[in-house]
């Protein structure tokens, strides 16, 4: 295993592009997205849906469906770019560098092979180890994840457990070769509170445990607000919005932000009527001109509707607004 | 309570809904052929199990609880989408079970739903003002295509779109949109009662947070009741007056909402607030949540609860808890009736037995 550079981002992602060719032109999906993740870091990235979180980071594992392509940007993972590599190279690497969880368990799951015989498989796959020293491993594995009765479980089919658990196996079986990087797109949205409560534990321990770095997409502001170091707010495409959580949530800088927190009821917050951002993210094919936010932004101005913000530094973080330009902070 | 509902007289001031004792079970045995040959048993899925609440005029009860607890069997047995097994639902004191099918027409009209799936519950070949007129042709409530018409360019109105989106079809609008057609549909018979299934769980939040206002504001115009599911306790919190609880096709807690949040009595209760994913990020320590909801085609014997229960103990094991009066609202749990139970969110439960 290669040991990271002191002070090197794990993950860096420039100016990242995804397009779709369609009949009537060039739809842009992910438009200049730059980030990065620290080893043992968690960066939660949150956003309505089809602000391009998903494609983001399906462009970093390499999993963009054609004739969707990456088309501008690089993708750095521990000093390596990975997003020109072909497709066997890059099969490679995931899975043995970077593990994937998605949202529903089942598409992760073969219904017809036991759980045992999929991690066996996969370990064998990526490290050089006996079977007999791989179900060693994949049991100990499904401890990890908090599966009791691991010995006996693990020769039981997908269908036999329940969806919690059946989550905890995809977390466990993109584990299986000890990966720098997870990918968790929407990890507990189809789960319970009390099970996803156990889900964001596992992630955190497994974070803390393992120095693996963490991107975890969710429309889920409480699951950000428990899991994530830093957390990048997306919207049409790219960050409008990126910082400490603490930062993000507590004092927004982004109007899209500001309207995102609003809207969110909170136990023990008593409102008669919740803030309530007017209208609609735009779709893909009528993107407005300037920044993509005016028609719903309550602060836009003149220079909204001509120019587009690019991300400006602020304090701890960036966050891609007019308002915030030449050092202001957020007054006109 | 609402202007509008405290406008009606006060000899309508009964419950608008109660259900004593509602039940519905699922026969989900294997087919007799298996069974014969394999020694299967019958199966019977309690899906709903004896449940018992009212609602007042103009207020919103709201259930909550895990997949598979029976929120959307009561939301259907309500509706009459499902016949109950036992157990009584009457509106504004007369008992439905009891009425002729035309005397029940008129009453159903009072009654409608809106699905969590604002995809699968609008036909996709009808145009929206066929969708939204269809319960106003079906109750024959408006004579006159124009008249109908000029209904529809109201309740689009009210809904937050605009009278010419009746001529579109469901697929040209988001997921919001289609919930708000949703709720105009429902609207369009004048009822004073909406089942709402998880209107809003497959929103984003801030399309969520129009919902939530709209039907808020909606309540509060035409003085209409609610009945409210959803897993997200914080939207339960923000929408309901009253909440209840369930586990396993029964109520284990029943109670105002701000006092069930700040006071939650039932151990169950207490791990579900426990679990929420704290967005203030105060730091409180969480106590771990144990195991995952039983199979109920095999429930545990006494309290259903009792498995994943720091306090359970041999009484719990063996004699199932009734939902009884506290101080505070219902619990149905033997150590609250006991007063064995540390005050809510002071005192940590004892570490579970492993
Ligand atoms: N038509 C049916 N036939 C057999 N079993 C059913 C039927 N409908 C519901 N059930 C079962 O009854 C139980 C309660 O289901 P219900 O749909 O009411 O749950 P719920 O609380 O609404 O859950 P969720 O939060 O997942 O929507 C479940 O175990 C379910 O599998
Ligand atoms: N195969 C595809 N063809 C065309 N557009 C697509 C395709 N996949 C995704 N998109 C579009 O790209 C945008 C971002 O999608 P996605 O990353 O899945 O959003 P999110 O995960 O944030 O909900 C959306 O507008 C979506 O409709
Ligand atoms: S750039 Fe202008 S329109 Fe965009 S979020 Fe900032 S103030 Fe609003
Ligand atoms: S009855 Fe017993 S097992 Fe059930 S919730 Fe109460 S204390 Fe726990
Ligand atoms: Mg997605
Ligand atoms: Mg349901």
């Amino acid at each position: 295993m290669t040991s990271p550079r002191a002070n090197r981002p794990l993950l860096e992602v420039d100016g990242l592009r995804v397009e779709f060719p369609t009949r009537r032109g060039t739809l842009v999906a992910v438009d200049g997205v730059s980030f990065h993740i620290d080893p043992g870091e968690v960066l939660g990235v949150v956003g309505e849906s089809g602000a391009g979180k998903s494609l983001t980071g399906a462009a970093i594992i390499g999993l963009i469906e054609p004739p969707g392509r990456i088309a501008g940007g690089r993708v750095t993972l521990d000093g390596r770019r990975i997003d020109d590599l072909p497709y066997e190279e890059m099969r490679r690497i995931r899975g043995r560098q970077i593990g994937a969880v998605f949202q529903d368990p089942l598409t992760s799951l073969n219904p017809l092979y036991t759980i045992g015989r999929q991690l066996v498989e996969t370990i064998c796959t990526h490290l050089d180890v006996t079977p007999q020293q791989a179900r060693a491993r994949a049991i100990t594995l499904l401890q990890e994840v908090g599966i009791t009765a691991a010995e006996r479980r693990i020769d039981h089919y997908p269908h036999q457990f329940s969806g919690g658990m059946r989550q905890r196996v995809v977390i466990a079986l993109a584990l299986c070769a000890n990966p720098r990087l997870i990918i968790a797109d929407e990890p507990t949205t189809a789960l319970d509170v009390s099970i996803q409560a156990q889900i964001i534990a596992l992630l955190k321990k497994l974070c803390r445990e393992h120095g693996a770095a963490v991107m975890l997409v969710t429309h889920d502001m409480g699951v950000i607000a428990e899991t994530a170091d830093r957390v990048a707010v997306m919207y049409a495409g790219r960050i409008a919005e990126i910082g400490p959580v603490r930062d993000v949530i507590k004092r927004p800088k982004h109007p899209y932000t500001i309207g995102l927190m609003g809207s969110i009821p909170t136990i023990g917050r008593n409102v008669e009527r919740l803030t309530q951002i007017d209208g609609a993210m735009p779709r893909l094919d009528a993107i407005p001109p300037g920044c993509a936010f005016n028609p719903r932004c309550p602060k836009a101005f003149d220079r909204c509707r001509g120019e587009r913000p690019e991300a400006m530094a602020i304090e701890h973080g960036q966050v891609a607004c007019w308002l915030y330009a030449n050092g202001r902070m957020g007054e006109r | 309570m609402s202007e509008a509902a405290r406008a009606v007289p006060a000899a309508a001031n009964g419950p608008l809904l109660a259900v004593r004792d509602l039940a519905r079970y699922f026969d989900v045995s294997r087919p007799l052929l298996n069974r014969l040959i394999e020694g299967d048993r019958r199966q019977i899925l309690k899906a709903v199990d004896g449940v018992s609440f009212a609602i007042a005029r103009g207020q919103t009860l709201s259930l909550v609880g895990e997949s598979g607890c029976g929120k959307s069997t009561v939301a259907r047995l309500i509706v009459g989408l499902y016949t109950p097994t036992r157990g009584t639902i009457d509106f504004e004191g007369v008992d439905l079970a009891g009425l002729s099918r035309t005397a029940l027409a008129p009453i159903r009209r009072r009654f409608q739903m809106i699905f969590q799936d604002p995809y699968a519950s609008l036909n996709p070949r009808w145009r929206v003002a066929d969708i939204i007129a269809e319960p106003i042709r079906a109750h024959g409530l408006i004579a006159g295509a124009d008249a109908v018409r000029l209904r529809v360019d109201e309740l689009l109105r009210h809904v937050g779109l605009a009278p010419n989106d009746g001529d579109k079809y469901p697929h040209e609008f988001s997921g919001g949109q289609r919930q708000r057609i949703s709720i105009a549909r429902a609207l369009s018979s004048n009822p004073d009662f909406l089942v709402c299934d998880e209107p809003t769980s497959a929103l984003d939040v801030s399309v969520q947070a129009q919902i939530l206002n709209l039907m808020k504001a909606l309540q509060r115009e035409f003085g209409l009741t609610y009945l409210f599911i959803s897993h997200n306790l914080a939207v339960v919190y923000y929408v309901s007056d009253r909440v209840g609880v369930m586990y396993l096709g029964r109520l284990v807690e029943l109670a105002e909402a701000k006092t069930l949040f700040a006071r939650p009595q039932h151990p169950y209760t207490r791990m579900l607030l426990d679990a929420i994913p704290d967005l203030e990020m105060s730091g409180r320590a969480r106590i771990p949540v144990a195991g995952e909801v039983p199979n109920p085609l095999a429930p545990p014997t006494g309290c259903a609860f009792h498995p994943r229960c720091p306090w359970a103990n041999e009484r719990c094991r063996s004699e199932r808890p009734e939902l009884k009066a506290t101080p505070t609202g219902a619990a149905a749990c033997h150590a609250v009736e006991e007063r064995r139970l540390p005050d809510a969110r002071v005192v940590a439960p004892p570490a579970l037995p492993s």
